[in-house]
């Protein structure tokens, strides 16, 4: 197999792997939450209820797609398409295993968060377009609770970039071999993880589409397959985050030599997909004004410390 | 040879996007849109940036001209919620004769540009700027534009405070029934002077 045909199979697995992983999630989510809250959840479709995506699809693909008469139409079927391209095009980057992954790229780390910082126009087109009240006051929510977080989601993996010297996450990956980062960098990857649930809008933080105050948030004037972007730009949203720490905080896909790279890479992923929604199902919502002070005043001081500290034990 | 071309057909056609998304950034008449665009072209700058060899640059310019700046006026743009009307004002302001002298300044800068350049040099030639010499360059020699630089953002925070300062003490908390019930007194003052304007409206 040449390189280039290497390459092509890696870039449309990944691409298959996650789109699918994201719409599967969906449908995990709710089932384990049914499990946690002492009830059912979706069980009727297929085995179990494994083909309960499949339902939904179906569901999505035969609604109306409704542009509304009062909409920038323009801007808002670009809307989901920025929120879905995102979080997809950040995959490129992280190392799934020796030989997996799209592109080692040398600034990895800043084209995650670059593709996290466009992020934020989905939502603020979305709701700009929908010419919506509570779709406006969705998206104002999203767009400063998304920039506020996102300065401190960077200052904490610098702490990282710092002990591996490199912004390239195999590298990354690689100077872990000897201890994972999770240990020296305790506070970082909490801050990170807090951080990474804000940045996908998921509760305990997600006051943008808080449903009982603001009917869906932004998303509230799409339907179809406009809105299942959305929707699955969130799970991906998860995985990645997921993915991202793994990568940066517990060794990647390093692990004892009984089981494939691959295999610790999926583990880990999976834990962290699983920590994240046992957070959805037992914490509850803030008011806004506690999300915003929460974070200035408690995580943004709390990295900075972080960071100096981190730097001055490199120096010494 | 298929690589060069490759690259020069990349940064050709991103080169076009750039200039073309730049100049539909000046003529829209709705500001959202001409945000737009502007975005597209920050991007297409970016993309430019990485293939001059300084991926460090073209990152930034992702996260801090398009993932920042531009978001701030996204949102203050969407908070105004101009509608209809300011675009049929914005195609008010902009007749074809403005156009004239513009487009006549644009051209001659165009010919120097051109002239200037000359034949384009090979640009497979430039060097790669990684991330650690950008950090040694600024905290080397440009360590006064930095601290300067430093010094205008604190400017800019202090600002910002002020201006979003309370001018009214805290509004009561929960379950202090006394504060509770007392009017603020900086809306009576707000009241009064609506009455007055009211009154010199009448008279």
């Amino acid at each position: 197999m040449t390189p280039v045909m290497a390459n092509i199979l890696n870039v449309v697995c990944i691409l298959v792997f996650v789109v699918f992983g994201a719409a599967m999630l969906t449908w995990v989510e709710r089932r384990i939450l049914g499990i946690w809250q002492d009830r059912l959840g979706p069980n009727r479709v297929g085995p179990g209820g494994t083909l309960q995506i499949v339902a939904d699809m179906i569901k999505l693909l035969m609604k109306e797609d409704w542009v509304p008469a009062f909409s920038d139409k323009f801007v808002f079927v670009i809307a989901p398409t920025i929120a879905m391209f995102v979080v997809v095009a950040a995959f490129a980057v992280i190392p799934i295993a020796p030989g997996i992954g799209v592109v080692d790229l040398n600034v990895g780390l800043l084209f995650f968060l670059a593709m996290t910082s466009l992020g934020v126009y989905a939502v603020m087109f979305g709701a700009y377009a929908s010419d919506n009240k509570y779709a406006l006051i969705g998206g104002i929510r999203a767009a400063a609770q998304m920039v506020s977080y996102e300065v401190f989601m960077g200052l904490s993996l610098m702490g990282v970039v710092m002990l591996a010297g490199t912004f390239d996450l195999r590298q990354v990956v690689l100077s872990q071999q000897d201890g994972w980062y999770i240990f020296p960098q305790f506070i970082g990857a909490f801050i990170f993880l807090i951080a990474g649930i804000a940045e996908s809008h998921r509760t305990p933080f997600d006051l943008p589409e808080a449903e009982h105050e603001l009917t869906a948030g932004f998303h509230t004037e799409y339907s179809g397959m406009k809105f299942a972007m959305f929707f699955i730009g969130e799970y991906v949203s998860v995985l990645m985050t997921s993915a991202m720490i793994t990568v940066l905080f517990l060794g990647g896909w390093l692990g004892p030599d009984f089981a494939p790279p691959l295999f610790w890479f999926l583990l880990k992923t999976i834990i962290l997909v699983f920590f994240m929604i046992l957070v959805r199902g037992s914490l509850p919502r803030p008011r806004y004004d506690q999300l915003m002070s929460f974070g200035w005043k408690c995580m943004l001081p709390l990295s900075l410390v972080n960071l100096v500290v981190t730097g001055a034990l490199v120096l010494l | 040879m298929s690589a060069i071309f490759f690259y020069n057909f990349i940064f050709y056609s991103t080169a076009v996007i750039a200039v073309v998304a730049t100049l539909l950034m000046i003529t829209r008449h709705n500001a959202v849109h001409a945000l737009l665009y502007l975005i597209i072209s920050s991007l297409s700058m970016a993309i430019i940036f990485y293939l001059l060899g300084a991926p460090f640059a073209a990152v930034l310019e992702v996260i801090i001209y398009a993932g920042a700046v531009m978001i701030l006026f996204v949102f203050v743009v969407m908070m105004l919620n101009l509608g209809h009307r300011s675009v049929e004002q914005e195609a008010a302001w902009l007749p074809a004769k403005g156009w004239i002298v513009p487009s006549i300044l644009a051209a001659v800068l165009l010919m120097l540009l051109v002239a200037g350049l000359g034949e384009p040099e090979n640009l497979r030639g430039v060097h790669l700027v990684g991330v650690k010499e950008v950090g040694i360059v600024l905290f080397g020699p440009y360590l006064l534009v930095v601290e300067l630089a430093s010094f205008l953002l604190l400017a800019g925070l202090v600002g910002a405070y002020h201006l979003a300062r309370r001018s009214t003490p805290p509004t009561p908390k929960y379950g202090d029934a006394q504060s509770h019930f007392t009017p603020v007194s900086d809306s009576e003052a707000d009241e009064a002077a609506t009455d007055q304007r009211i009154e010199e409206g009448k008279a």
